[in-house]
């Protein structure tokens, strides 16, 4: 397999002869500073959540909306919104998009493959025929069944494909993850249209059902998935370091002091459990784990440490902000945030991909 | 310019390469590579073929003998046995057929051009563009029938050509293509679930049936316009396999070998996408034969280089056995080929991928 020279070079020009001196020259290729970048985001951030707290199809003035956050009284209606709806909704967003944009980067930085989403690994493949099992086969109605149906699904399905990927001598390499995770996907997937196909109560279920959406949401489901974003998050970005040590490959990684086996095992767990926690809260949203890391790469650069910690921030930003104006574009109705995050950030991709060249993976 | 590191195909060997056959000459310039075990594999791939060609021509509500459906065949049979035979069993069957090698033949080129084990024509954004083509037609228009496959070819033809435009920078680029596709069909896909939720639930499960693709009532007329297509684009893709051998060796390999391999690269992808188009508007937008039928073939033969006549052969097995089961496991609920294809596929796949690597190799 020709490996690229540089895990930078990219576009038609050759790269540059391999064996070049070890005094690198300075990196033009990065116009961004990174500092700058994550400060940018951060403030992004705080914005989408203070919109998210304040924008929505009832019209709430700035003022009462900090008074019922701090609960000094107003309008008990006013109160109600905030404290029963914007709060829970909000924070369900930071977690998700925390975890979509985490696991997306994490995936892409095990199987360093483009076209790897969080889902890769059978995740949500899983949640979905252990939603399906649920409503059509055993009746299940209650919110929070369905939450732990879905973790229990993506949990074992994860497990599958890893334990799969995993037999015969040279163990679970990204390339065959992928391939593992594609075909289990791709038999889950049947097994889900074919339910649906063959009965409509389940089918209307499930067609609400997969379209991601933050609301409806109630503190407690984010309470019971807590431990899941919180371990996830903390594992996922330990491997950074272990991960950039891999970027050129297991070989180099191993000669750099990586191991290889330990941070693919750590990886996909962690992106199991962020990946599964997010989808049994909100439901599958598709392209932000996909594009937010593609997007962040292409600011900062190939390091690991920039790109998971700014995928962090990047994405639950802008799925709070899908959120938002979801809420305000088709008043008195609303559209789903995978909607609304996939028509506002592929604009956004395409441009950046066009405009640059990419630090590739 | 690479994209799936490990070796997105099991990479041959120095002593493997030893090991390819013959070169057979037509000619000069007109030449092929010709491999033992890549020919075994084809021989039983048709073997194969011929087989469930037979089962789905003779089995069924009305079992008609192998000797009595050729003697239809032959056109000497009686009008019951005309009918079934030649009106309903062998369009179907013709239809499968060609669907089959479109959709193994597109994966196979896709896979190759953008080096990636996952790659198939849904890359480019076709397969969702077809779908919101066709979901407009079916839920906003209210109409049926053959608008249904021209508003698919619309939707999928102009995302395509939207994406090629979008990630042309100094010819077409594995990397930037890839990553344009993912932005237009996410865009796609979220309209798509706009307009499935926003219908009514007997209206969306109808088109849910369309988006699974399926071979259920498909007649000469599907047929038609799929062979002719097969036809003038099978060639000129297999002429262009060599080129597509280069194009695996990587960019500045083939640049070094004198290929021109933006303008090839666009040029077999547009040809792809023609077949995915014609294959889409004879069954619908029918799922992961075109990722699984190269990987599955790809294992089979152990083949250097394009490999696109195993490709071919493999996705029309994968689509033939999947609509017998189809047919036959629920009866008498007819199920849609589409939803069958990813469980046969996703199954072989599976246990073909965890035998070879059971035997340390790939």
């Amino acid at each position: 397999m020709p490996t690229s020279t540089t895990p930078r070079s990219a576009g038609p020009a050759p790269g540059p002869a391999p064996g070049r001196p070890a005094s690198r020259p300075p990196d033009r290729r990065r116009r961004v500073h990174r500092p700058t970048a994550l400060a940018v985001a951060l403030a992004l951030l705080l914005v989408a959540v203070l919109a998210s707290l304040a924008v929505g199809s009832r019209e709430i003035p700035l003022g009462s909306v900090l008074d019922a956050l701090r609960g000094s009284g107003g309008d008990p209606q006013d109160v109600l919104v905030v404290r029963e709806l914007r709060v829970p909704r909000t924070l369900v967003g930071l977690a998700v998009g925390t975890a979509l944009g985490l696991s997306g980067a994490l995936m892409q930085a095990l199987t360093r493959n483009p076209l790897a989403d969080p889902g890769l690994l059978g995740v949500n493949a899983g949640a979905a025929a252990a939603m399906v099992t649920a409503v059509g086969v055993l009746g299940l109605t209650s919110r929070l069944q369905l939450v732990w149906a879905a973790v229990a699904g993506a949990a074992v399905v994860s497990v599958l494909v890893y334990l799969l990927g995993a037999t015969g001598r040279g163990g679970a390499t990204p390339v065959r993850l992928a391939l593992a995770g594609t075909a289990i996907s791709a038999a889950l997937h049947a097994y889900v249209s074919g339910t649906v196909l063959l009965d409509t109560r389940t089918f209307d279920r499930f067609r609400f059902w997969q379209v991601g959406t933050l609301a409806g949401q109630d503190l407690s489901v984010v309470g019971q998935l807590l431990p899941f974003f919180v371990v996830g998050t903390a594992l996922g970005l330990s491997q950074a370091r272990p991960l950039n040590a891999l970027a050129l490959g297991a070989d180099s990684g191993r000669a750099l002091g990586a191991h290889v086996g330990r941070t693919r095992v750590l990886t996909a767990l962690a992106v199991t459990l962020l990946c599964g926690a997010a989808t049994a809260a909100a439901g599958p949203i598709a392209f932000v784990g996909l594009a937010v890391p593609h997007l962040v790469r292409a600011l900062t650069g190939p390091d690991q440490r920039w790109v998971l910690s700014l995928s962090c921030v990047a994405a639950p930003a802008l799925l709070l902000l899908g959120d938002v104006l979801g809420r305000v574009v088709v008043r008195p109705g609303e559209l789903e945030v995978s909607i609304v995050a996939a028509v506002l950030g592929a604009p956004v991709l395409i441009a950046l991909v066009r405009r640059r060249r990419l630090a590739q993976l | 310019m690479d994209v799936g590191l490990d070796g997105a195909v099991p990479r041959p060997r120095v002593a493997d390469r030893a090991r390819a056959g013959r070169t057979v000459r037509a000619g000069r310039g007109l030449s092929v590579r010709v491999e033992g075990r890549t020919v075994t594999v084809c021989v039983v791939l048709l073997a194969l073929l011929a087989a469930v060609v037979a089962v789905s021509l003779t089995t069924g509500d009305y079992p008609i003998s192998v000797p009595d459906v050729l003697r239809t065949l032959a056109g000497r049979g009686d009008r019951a046995e005309e009918f079934i035979v030649t009106g309903l069993r062998l369009p179907r069957v013709v239809t499968g057929l060609l669907v089959g090698v479109a959709l193994g033949v597109a994966g196979a080129v896709f896979q190759l051009v953008t080096r990636n084990p996952l790659g198939s024509p849904d890359v480019i954004g076709f397969t969702s563009g077809a779908v919101t083509g066709a979901l407009v037609v079916l839920l906003v228009l209210q109409l049926g029938g053959w608008s249904v496959s021209f508003g698919a070819l619309a939707g999928g033809g102009l995302t395509a050509v939207l994406v090629h435009l979008l990630s042309r920078r100094g010819g077409v680029q594995g990397y930037r293509l890839i990553l344009v596709g993912i932005g237009a069909s996410a865009v796609l896909q979220a309209v798509n679930s706009y307009l499935l939720t926003r219908a009514r639930v007997e209206d969306a499960q109808g088109a849910q049936l369309w988006i699974a693709g399926s071979l259920n009532g498909r007649g000469w007329e599907q047929a038609a316009p799929l062979g002719a297509g097969l036809v003038l684009l099978l060639p000129v893709l297999l002429v262009a396999g060599r080129s597509l051998t280069l194009l695996d060796l990587g960019d500045d390999a083939a640049r070094a070998l004198g290929l021109d391999v933006g303008r090839t690269r666009g040029l077999v992808l547009v040809l792809a996408t023609a077949l995915t188009a014609l294959a889409a508007m004879a069954a619908g937008p029918i799922a992961f034969v075109a990722l699984a039928a190269p990987q599955i073939a790809r294992r089979l033969t152990g083949a250097v280089g394009a490999g696109l006549v195993a490709a071919g052969l493999t996705g029309a097995l994968m689509l033939l056995v999947s609509d017998l089961a189809a047919q036959r496991v629920f009866a008498p609920t007819q199920l849609p080929v589409g939803v069958v294809t990813g469980a046969v596929g996703g199954l072989y796949l599976a246990w073909l991928l965890v035998s070879q690597w059971r035997r340390g190799r790939g």
